[in-house]
């Protein structure tokens, strides 16, 4: 089984925003990995493990586009446990979604994975859209939003459950897939690789640390450097950002004292029960 | 200019009342195009949902078809492919509900389209008002090319009103591939009697402060006594307390109700980006600290374990 798993760095979501002339000022911003994507990430490496700590069988290749900086990201990856990363050169601030799954194709198309995880979404644009139409333009099935997957005994199928808004969807998918990740997917049972892992294999609920024996294998894996011009790739953007604004503030109201007062106040000023 | 396609998902009885707010933003699009707003809808026996949309839209475009029961991508993406050829549309628009963001960015694919996710405001044919960064930020975008594509967020838009009826076309549907995807079942929330959560007036929220699962029975009575949805932050979802359909907030759903109480909820810039938008907003927690006071209209420094059964008493007090 080949993954190629996505990785977009975002600035630290926890930081207040700088706004300047229309823009958003990122010059001082702390960059992390999204989060769903740490679970692709996550999610990718129990697909290739026996369970926990267990044996391994296949290989997991992460993918970011980005400045050179990105390679920090991809370290972190790699030390999680990711076998190799490629890096495709380019300004994530200019990049829109269907630029990024242009890429994404691209780099599909070379590397042939049996599977392409992502995280639902980046927490910087919000979009959640990189993973269907990198699938459409693929002509691939796809499955978003997993809160688990099952990969089949022989390899061919990925039977999963999605969160929606009706309840939960149970889809199977012929493979190669597309798949996009929600928070669910790091349950101890969540993700299992049939062929490999057996029921009663379990992880932590949560993504892994780096060890220090992964941060030192590390170092020596590679992080290939690719530019647009080698995959053949036309980045320009479909959506443009002309501006940006902070959103209106809301004001902090007053402290009543008691559920009484409350109550009365929802009833009598606010007219809301 | 052409056509703005609209995206009408359906249950048995009619249009699902999540789209009537992608209707609305359809009308508003239509003005700034000069074309008119057409409804698609697809399914298996929809036509209940189609004389529905009928009554929003001069047109309607419907894919009935056996093989279109389930909502999957890979079939329903290309027949709204087909459906923006077919009406000549420039803008094809759905709600973002977790049918449209599954299956629009796909149809926007197979469209070469670009695309806008959760848009707030329409400022012209092309371009939108959407929150990024967990609603940190408002974007004003611009969509390049002759087809755009663009999600709605619900809370943005009012629901549109019924109006005369449009004519209603049955489209021979093509060959359907579903790409060896298949549903394999829904395991549907227990339906209660309770409202949606994206549609409810009230809102009660809970968040890790409850920390188990079973703590929200006491939210649960103070939501049907106020007959509003129970609601959770990210934390409390993560923590499995609660199912993650119910988690409000940047990567679950957005709410705008009259009242949204958040309990126990520290208030997360994440969970925040759900909420913000709500009329009313009350919080109850111990620590007089935490971020979700900033927000409140009503704060009330106190445990959920004495402030939720005692607010329980005194709204029955009201209600007589």
């Amino acid at each position: 089984m080949k993954i190629l798993v996505t990785c977009k760095r975002v600035p630290n979501p926890e930081h207040k925003l700088k706004f300047g002339g229309g823009k958003i000022d990122l010059a001082a911003a702390t960059w992390q990995l999204n989060t769903f994507d740490e679970y692709a990430v996550e999610t990718a490496l129990r697909l290739t493990e026996a369970g926990k700590g267990g044996a391994r069988s296949g290989e997991v290749v992460a993918l970011s586009i980005g400045p050179k900086d990105v390679q920090q990201q991809l370290r972190g990856v790699l030390a999680m446990g990711a076998d190799r990363a490629i890096l495709v050169g380019g300004d994530d601030a200019t990049l829109d979604a269907w630029a990024v799954a242009r890429v994404v194709k691209a780099v599909v198309e070379r590397e042939k994975p049996d599977l392409v995880v992502l995280g639902k979404q980046a927490v910087d644009g919000d979009s959640n859209q990189v993973g269907q139409i990198l699938a459409g333009l693929l002509g691939w099935p796809q499955a978003t939003f997993l809160a688990s997957i099952r990969l089949a005994a022989d390899g061919k199928s990925a039977t999963v459950t999605r969160e929606v808004d009706a309840g939960v969807e149970e889809k199977r998918v012929r493979l190669p897939a597309v798949v996009t990740v929600d928070l669910r997917i790091i349950g101890k049972k969540a993700v299992r690789a049939e062929g490999l892992a057996g029921a009663d294999a379990e992880w932590d609920e949560a993504p892994r640390y780096a060890s220090l024996k992964g941060i030192m294998a590390a170092k020596k894996k590679e992080i290939k450097d690719v530019t647009l011009a080698e995959l053949g790739v036309d980045a320009a953007p479909t959506m443009k950002v002309s501006a940006y604004e902070a959103p209106p503030q809301r004001q902090a109201g007053v402290k009543v004292a008691s559920v009484e007062e409350l109550v009365a106040k929802l009833h009598n000023e606010a007219k809301v029960i | 200019m052409g056509a703005v396609l609209v995206f009408c998902e359906a249950d048995e009885k009619g249009v699902r009342s999540t789209s009537l707010h992608a209707l609305t933003a359809g009308a508003a699009l239509a003005k700034q195009s000069g074309g008119d707003v057409v409804a698609v809808v697809i399914g298996k026996g929809v036509g209940a949902a189609a004389q529905d949309a009928a009554k929003h839209a001069k047109r309607v475009l419907v894919y009935d078809d056996a093989k279109l029961e389930a909502p999957l991508a890979e079939t329903w993406a290309p027949q709204l492919a087909d459906a923006v050829k077919r009406a000549g549309a420039s803008a094809l628009l759905g709600t973002a509900s977790s049918t449209g963001k599954d299956i629009l960015p796909r149809a926007a694919a197979l469209l070469g389209a670009g695309m806008a996710s959760d848009i707030t405001a329409v400022l012209a044919a092309n371009k939108f008002k959407r929150p990024a960064y967990a609603g940190n930020a408002i974007e004003e975008v611009e969509v390049a090319g002759s087809v755009v594509v663009a999600s709605v967020r619900q809370t943005a838009f009012p629901p549109s009103a019924p109006g005369s009826a449009g004519a209603v076309e049955n489209v021979a549907v093509g060959a359907i591939d579903a790409l060896g995807a298949e549903m394999v079942a829904l395991h549907a929330t227990q339906k209660s009697a309770r409202p949606d959560l994206s549609e409810a007036k009230v809102v009660v929220s809970g968040g890790r402060g409850m920390r188990e699962g079973k703590n929200f029975k006491v939210l649960e009575e103070l939501t049907d006594l106020l007959g509003g949805a129970l609601g959770a932050s990210r934390a409390a979802a993560d923590a499995g307390m609660v199912p993650n359909e119910l988690q409000v907030g940047q990567t679950g759903r957005v709410v705008a109700p009259q009242l949204y109480i958040a309990v126990a909820i520290s208030g997360a810039i994440q969970h925040l980006a759900g909420m913000k938008g709500s009329k009313v907003i009350v919080a109850i927690n111990k620590n007089p600290d935490e971020p979700i006071f900033q927000v409140a209209d009503y704060g009330l420094v106190d445990t959920w374990e004495k402030a939720i059964p005692a607010m329980i008493a005194e709204v029955k007090k009201l209600k007589g």
